[in-house]
Parts: structure tokens; sequence; C-alpha cells
């Protein structure tokens, strides 16, 4: 039966390849997905091969992994079937913790019953970083979890020689993977730095506050897929092995588009405890700017009258779950002759594309997304910039200001706009804890309020005109 | 397996990604990352494989629990992890389609 199981597998990892390479562009996106599912179908099948080559196949040897199974999908389907669109980070970081526990587990079940080879270096090693990184994405993914949806505090939670402690724990665990390795597999050991992984994912996550949580979900994709390979060497499983390091390296790459964004790298993110600052306001140096407001009303005529028009989305219109008003103002604009765009930032939102999924959800079509770089050199000849719910990333300090701790961060340039409006709850500063000066320039006006509630206020304004 | 074969697997298989990944559009992060994590429930395999064994050898009932569990939590993923990245790729339109 092996050479049966061999082609499964082999097959399995042709389609992950395929998959992955089909999600990467948007007319194949959905094929590639079906097709890496294809592919896990064909892994377990293969897999089940496999255990009747060893045990058979009998209820008895299947038992657990039905009901593993069967509990996996009662869990999995009512959630993905019924998520909000809202809600993805926290549910993709939540999913990443399990992919890690998965693997932790892995090879603890195998260790405890002596299934892993820990007289082989390699093994015995495999085992012990398997638990490692696994214990630290499932940790580290709930308190991502906790931070995405309120329930931890999204600011970074610093103290006292934290990234002293870290390391201290660091170097102990390294040392006991030396250990491991070397001296015949001890188990008590092993324990021990399972319950210090648990520790290290918390410890490692709660200092990073929540805008910084595109990078920590990248991160801990990334860790989900390391951990399965570790797993996959800890029980010799070739497939495992390879579909990890796969899905270890995409998440290594979104990683790295997420820090380029912010023009930061990754250990300034970990370990700086970026935004503590938040909430303490702009200080009370310096000369004392005025900001003009705007109501919903006369922003209506300066729209009525405009010829291109880009909106800036952020965190911001998540939170007031605007995007379906959203689009329908784009609607009305481009009815009324006006080229509408929308601006994403690759770090706006909670999750890379966080934005792009909720205007998908709204049915914004894709081509009308578009990045930075596309809009920033026409922005000049742009009438209207709507700023809705963005802040940091719209910051023209980040591109002026040396002194800014945002500096050199790649912005959308709004302030270069004939006009632009800026849609926010009050004049509070944005997650960096930094003013922004495009608050205060020539071309700004604030329209404060719920973003949903002015857009629907300019939305009653257009609809009263189309019928007048 | 010995060590020189598997260091050869993971680091194919990291170039591999990486070259993959590296020109996805700022739209697909998202499906990218809950498609990419469904595939990472690959580690289902491994703790069918595990499990099944174990319950053969009759071996520990504890152990035997660890397994199932990490059944459960990989299918989660798997299942949970595909479907939703169908249904958020579902939304992905083109103009008047």
């Amino acid at each position: 039966m092996d050479p049966i199981r061999m082609l499964l597998f082999l097959s399995a990892a042709v389609c992950f390849i395929l998959g992955l390479k089909l999600l990467g562009r948007a007319d194949t996106a959905r094929r590639g997905n079906a097709i890496s599912a294809l592919g896990m179908a064909l892994a377990v099948i293969g897999t089940l091969f496999q255990i009747q080559g060893k045990s058979g196949l009998s209820l008895d040897s299947l038992l657990p992994v039905l009901i593993g199974v069967a509990i996996g999908a009662a869990i999995g389907v009512p959630v993905a079937r019924k998520v909000q669109m809202t809600a993805m980070p926290e549910m993709v970081a939540l999913f990443n913790g399990f992919g890690g526990i998965a693997s932790l587990l892995v090879a603890w079940a195998a260790l405890h019953v002596g299934m892993a080879r820990v007289d082989d270096g390699l093994v015995a090693a495999s085992t012990f970083l398997a638990m490692l990184i696994g214990g630290v994405t499932f940790t580290g993914s709930l308190v991502a979890y906790g931070k995405l949806s309120g329930k931890v505090t999204a600011k970074p939670v610093l103290y006292d020689g934290q990234n002293l402690v870290n390391g201290a724990v660091l170097l102990v665990v390294l040392i006991a993977l030396v250990w491991f390795t070397a001296a015949p597999a001890n188990y008590w050991l092993f324990l021990l730095v399972l319950v210090i992984s648990l520790f290290l994912g918390v410890v490692v996550v709660i200092p990073i506050g929540g805008a910084d949580m595109p990078v920590v979900i990248s991160l801990m994709n990334s860790y989900s897929g390391l951990a399965a390979c570790a797993a996959g060497l800890a029980v010799e499983n070739n497939l495992l092995i390879i579909t990890g390091a796969l899905v270890g390296a995409s998440g290594i790459v979104l990683t790295r588009i997420m820090c380029k964004a912010m023009n930061r790298s990754l250990a300034n993110v970990l370990f700086s405890g970026f935004g503590a600052a938040e909430g303490a306001g702009p200080s009370g140096e310096g000369e004392k700017r005025e900001h003009k407001a705007m109501t919903p009303d006369d922003a209506y005529y300066i729209l009525e009258a405009a010829q291109g028009v880009v909106i800036v989305p952020g965190y911001g219109m998540a939170v007031a779950q605007a995007q379906h008003a959203v689009r329908e103002l784009a609607e009305l604009l481009e009815a009324n002759g006006c080229e509408v765009k929308f601006a994403i930032h690759p770090v706006a939102g909670r999750m890379p594309g966080h934005m792009n999924v909720l205007l998908a959800e709204a049915n914004v079509p894709y081509e009308q997304l578009v990045e930075p770089d596309d809009v920033n050199p026409s922005m000049e000849m742009t009438d209207v910039v709507i700023v809705i719910g963005a802040n940091d990333v719209v910051n023209p300090a980040a591109r002026d200001d040396t002194s800014s701790p945002i500096y050199g961060m790649p912005i959308i340039d709004c302030d270069k706009a004939r006009t632009c409006f800026v849609l926010k709850r009050s004049m509070a500063s944005g997650f960096a804890g930094v003013d922004n000066p495009l608050f205060y320039g020539d071309n700004s006006y604030m329209i404060f309020g719920d973003a949903k509630k002015t857009v629907e206020a300019l939305l009653a304004e257009f609809k009263e005109a189309l019928v007048a | 397996m010995t060590l020189e074969l598997a260091a050869f697997l993971f680091l194919l298989a990291m170039f591999l990604g990486l070259e993959l990944i590296s020109k996805v559009p700022a739209q697909l992060h998202t499906p990218l990352m809950s498609g990419s994590n469904a595939i990472s429930g690959i580690t289902l395999i491994g703790a069918m494989g595990i499990a099944a064994a174990i319950a053969t050898a009759g071996a520990s009932t504890f152990a035997l629990v660890l397994a199932g569990m990490a059944v459960g939590f990989a299918a989660i993923n798997v299942v949970g992890g595909y479907l939703v990245t169908d249904r958020m790729l579902e939304m992905f339109k083109k103009k008047g389609s």
C-alpha cells in the first residue's frame, strides 16, 4: 500500500504549491484555495492508507481520529460561516493559535508514548522545537486575539526590565534545547519548557500595541507553519516538513511586507513597546494650531462639485462598520460623474489586507482599490480626499518631520489634495500617540462624529438632491 | 530520515515558499494568510497518524487524549480555514460581475 500513500502525499504537496501560487492572483485565488483544500483531502486519504498499512483500519484505531475530526468540524464550520468580516483579524489569530497547539500536542503525545525516536538528535531537537514554537504560537495568538477583540487592552503592556526578563527566559530555553537533544530526552525537562513556552507566548505579544497586530498575526502565521514543520520532523513525515516550511515562508514574506510598510524593523515592532504613549495627546509646547470643523451639509457641496475623489479608509471604518455606507457614497459620487478610488495603505487596519476584505464584503470592485503609490503622484490633481478613521498612515510628519517617531513610514499624501475631509470622533491622537499636522492643514476640514453616521448624512444630502 | 535529507527538504521548501508568495498584491494579503493558515493545519495528518498508532497499541490513555485533542484543533484549523478563505474570496468581485 505504500506506493499509493507516497503518490497521494506527492500529489498533495503539488496541490499545496499550486494552490499557494494561484492564491497570489486575484482572478485565480478562489481556485487556488480549492486546489489546496483538495491537497489536504489527498493528504488525509494518504494517511488513512498509512494507518491501514501499520495497524489496519478498524474502529478501534480510528475512533480517536473520528471523534477529533467530528468535534473540530462541528466547531470550525459554524465559526467560518458566521464570522463577521470586521472580526476576521481575531479569527485568523485564533486559527493560527490552534495550528500551534496541535503541533505541540502531536510532539507531546509522541514523546509520552515513546513513539518519537528521540535517541536521534534531530528528532529530539524537532520534538522540542515543535512543542516550543507551538506553545509560543498558541498563547501568543490567544493574546493577539484578546487584543483584537477588545478582551485585553490593545495598549502595549510594559514593565521595567521586560526585555531583560524575556532574554533570560529565552536563554534558559535554548540551554534546555541543547540539554534535551544531548542527554536522552528528559521528559520532565520537556514539560518544564512546555510551561515556559506558554508563558513566553504571552510575554512576547503583550507589549505589542494594537496597530502593530498585522505584524504579529503574520509572524504567528509563520510560526504555526514552522511548528508543523518541526512536528513533521518529530514524527518523521515528509509532507508535514514541506508544507510547514511553505507556510513558514509565506508568513515571513507577509511579516516583511508589513514591517516595510511601517518603515520599521521586526525587532523594533517586537521589542520597542511602540505606541505606549497612546492617549497622551499632543504636548503643550509649540504653537497652538487651529483645526477647521465642517458639517456634512457643507461637505456635500464640495463633494457634489468634485471630479476626482480618493477615499482613505482605516481601522476607524471597521470599528464604525461604515464600509457599506462608504460603498454607497462612492456609487453616488460616480453616478454624479466623479472618479472614485480607494487608497489602501498596507498596514491600515489590524491585519494584512484588512480594508480590502471589508470593502470587498461591501461589494466594492477590487479594481477600485489602489495602493498609495498609485494615488500619491496625482494627489495635487485630486479634488477631495476623504479620510475615514485612518490617522498615522496619512500623517505628513512621517514624511517631513525627522524628529517624529513615525518618520520614514510611507504615507498617503492626503495633505497635498485640494481638499481633505477627515472623518473622526475627536481630536485625539492616533495609535502612535503622535500629533497629526494633517488635521491643521490649510485644506483640511474635520467632520466630527461616528464615521458611519457622517457618511449616512452625506448620503442623505445626495439623495435629497436627486429627488429635488 | 537522515539529517541531510531533512535539511534539504526544509530549505528547498522554504525557498519555494518565499518565491511563490513574494509578489502577492495587497488586496490578497488576508485571504493568503487565512489560506496558508488552513494549509498549516497539515499537522492534522501527523495527529491522525500518532492517534491511530497510540489507539492500536493501547499504550496510554493520557497520550491518546493529547493526540485526539491535536486532531481536533488541527481539524478546526483545516475546515474553518478553508471555508472562511473561500467565503472571503467569493466577495472579491470585478466591476459589473
